[in-house]
């Protein structure tokens, strides 16, 4: 990888959007100077006014690992956020912001671990953990793989469809999802925030040895994260990270 | 620099040049809370407030002791060193004049004073910043009690400074005869910090 | 705002980290210079928002490191750690024997 690209600021280039939820915006950047990432990386990204301002906010990447050129955000929409209104109502195709990046070492996932991949994301926590699963689905890994992921709503589950689509595919992976505020009529998933019953019979046992990667709002990775470690799984088998209030990680 | 097209963040509108606004500072209406660690929860039943010399104690009060000083309310405009200012805060608390009267001293004993804090975090300032009605431990904003996240049961409030050195949960004055850098300033920041010379870091 | 929601963690500081060093410092070990605890970076309790990254001890709360970005300056203390130690990669990387 190339180090100094990582270090540096560097300029790119909106070229696709798709609107995953009302309030969640996948963005493609192409960045000339983009070395490749792996899973569960993030960037940051600095945007500034004209009279020099200057906002930062730390974003992780959707897109699987690899090199090339471009880099997939996927944005939740905060009211009152500096930021990400700006990413997700006012950035056109063919603008510019700066970015600085892969950055991460600890929250990464690559195919050549052999252990069982646990993931359970909340929210737009999901973002890192889909970097992961489209990580390993394009290198043909049959690692058994569960995703157990909250979303407030049906309407809020972000990459729904392709998430049905990866399950659907017969390669050990798994998929649970949780509603903790509202469930459409005839919803087969669970409805309630993710408790120790749950990790317990829809996660690996601790005997398997899962790899487990928490991500989502600060409270909602406190609370698995030690719940996890009530149903008997080893703190150091646990990696999370944390968004904060805002849902910005900055 | 790199200007991102359409992007004009939190300052946008309420940029103003008037002589309350400090260089490159934004008016806000909100009051951001920044903190360099948790938030500390102090009972009024454990809480006092000490000055020192050095390691000699000059004066103590408890929550009771410290409420029946002479109070004083006042309005300050205050400034972050993050660049946001909030205009027109309504403050009620203890000026540091009233302190040094209440312990017996006209006087600092020495120069500069440390103020040190629940959570361990401390401000150094020179003790003529704290006088004659430039300072105060203040234990009420806007009429109610001060909250715990913005400093509360008392914090220090030196409005002609950045607000870094308005330490919250603030329980030691300890005066000292140099002017020893404190939490912020030993990482960066400005010895003084003068919003009005743009005083932000060190060298500037 | 309650306590659990004032601070992130130590991923968050990868960034301004990855000027000054060439790993993946989120994976450095730190060693607490007060208790003695080791976490890795990346799990530290990280306060301070704009102002500057202070990241503490997951055990005893004390600060560890501190990391100031200032425009193209950074500054980094890491007076509040004992020990920092890059050591082999977590015990989790381990290598299928199929490939």
């Amino acid at each position: 990888m190339n180090l100094a690209a990582r270090r540096d600021w560097q300029v790119a280039t909106a070229t696709l959007f798709r609107q995953e939820t009302p309030q969640v915006r996948s963005i493609t950047f192409e960045a000339t100077a983009w070395a490749g990432h792996s899973a569960g990386q993030h960037v940051d990204i600095r945007l500034t006014a004209e009279n020099g301002y200057q906002a930062q906010r730390s974003y992780s990447i959707a897109s699987p690992a690899g090199e090339g050129r471009h880099v997939e955000l996927t944005v939740e929409r905060i009211s009152g956020g500096e930021v990400s209104p700006f990413l997700t109502d006012e950035l056109r195709i063919g603008d510019t912001i700066e970015l600085r990046g892969p950055i991460g070492g600890y929250f990464t996932w690559d195919p050549s671990i052999s252990l069982p991949l646990m993931l359970i994301g909340g929210g737009s926590g999901v973002v890192p953990l889909m970097s992961m699963l489209r990580t390993r689905y394009r290198a043909g890994s049959t690692v058994p793989a569960k995703l157990l992921y909250s979303s407030r709503s049906a309407g809020d589950i972000i990459y729904r469809d392709e998430l049905d689509t990866l399950a659907a595919y017969r390669d050990r992976f798994d998929l649970v999802h949780t509603l903790t505020r509202s469930a459409p009529a005839g919803w087969q998933g669970q409805t309630r925030r993710v408790d120790g019953d749950m990790l317990a019979h829809f996660g690996f046992q601790p005997t398997e040895k899962p790899q487990i990667f928490v991500c989502g709002p600060t409270s909602f990775v406190e609370t698995v994260a030690d719940q996890l470690v009530a149903i008997g799984h080893g703190e150091s088998a646990i990696k999370t990270e944390r968004f904060g209030p805002t849902g910005d990680k900055r | 620099m790199k200007v991102t097209r359409g992007f004009k963040g939190k300052q946008h509108g309420s940029e103003e040049t008037t002589d309350r606004v400090p260089p490159g500072q934004y008016v806000t209406e909100e009051f951001p809370v920044l903190t360099a660690g948790p938030t500390q929860q102090t009972s009024l039943e454990n809480w006092s407030l000490a000055l020192q010399n050095g390691g000699q104690l000059l004066a103590r009060w408890n929550w009771a002791e410290f409420e029946a000083l002479a109070q004083t309310e006042r309005t300050f405009d205050i400034h972050c060193v993050t660049k946001w200012s909030k205009l027109g805060t309504r403050w009620r608390g203890v000026m540091f004049d009233d302190l040094l009267k209440a312990a017996g001293l006209t006087a600092g004993p020495l120069m500069y004073v440390m103020a040190h804090c629940d959570g361990g975090y401390t401000t150094n300032l020179p003790v003529a910043d704290l006088m004659d009605g430039k300072a105060m431990v203040a234990t009420h904003f806007d009429g109610r009690p001060l909250s715990a996240i913005h400093g509360g049961p008392a914090r220090l409030l030196v409005p002609h400074l950045y607000f870094w050195k308005s330490a919250k949960w603030v329980r030691r004055l300890v005066f000292m005869a140099t002017n020893a850098p404190g939490f912020w300033e030993s990482n960066g920041y400005h010895i003084y910090g003068d919003p009005w010379r743009e005083q932000r870091y060190s060298g500037d | 705002m309650t306590d659990e929601l004032a601070w992130l963690d130590g991923n968050a500081a990868a960034g301004p980290l990855s000027r000054v060093f060439s790993f993946e410092v989120t994976n450095l070990k730190v060693t607490c210079g007060s208790c003695g605890v080791e976490s890795p970076l990346g799990k530290l309790h990280l306060y301070g928002g704009t102002m500057g990254m202070i990241l503490r001890c997951i055990a005893c709360g004390e600060v560890n490191l501190r990391v100031l970005e200032v425009g193209p300056s950074l500054r980094l203390d890491f007076r509040g750690a004992a020990c920092l130690a890059l050591g082999p990669e977590p015990r989790s990387a381990r290598r299928s024997n199929a490939t």
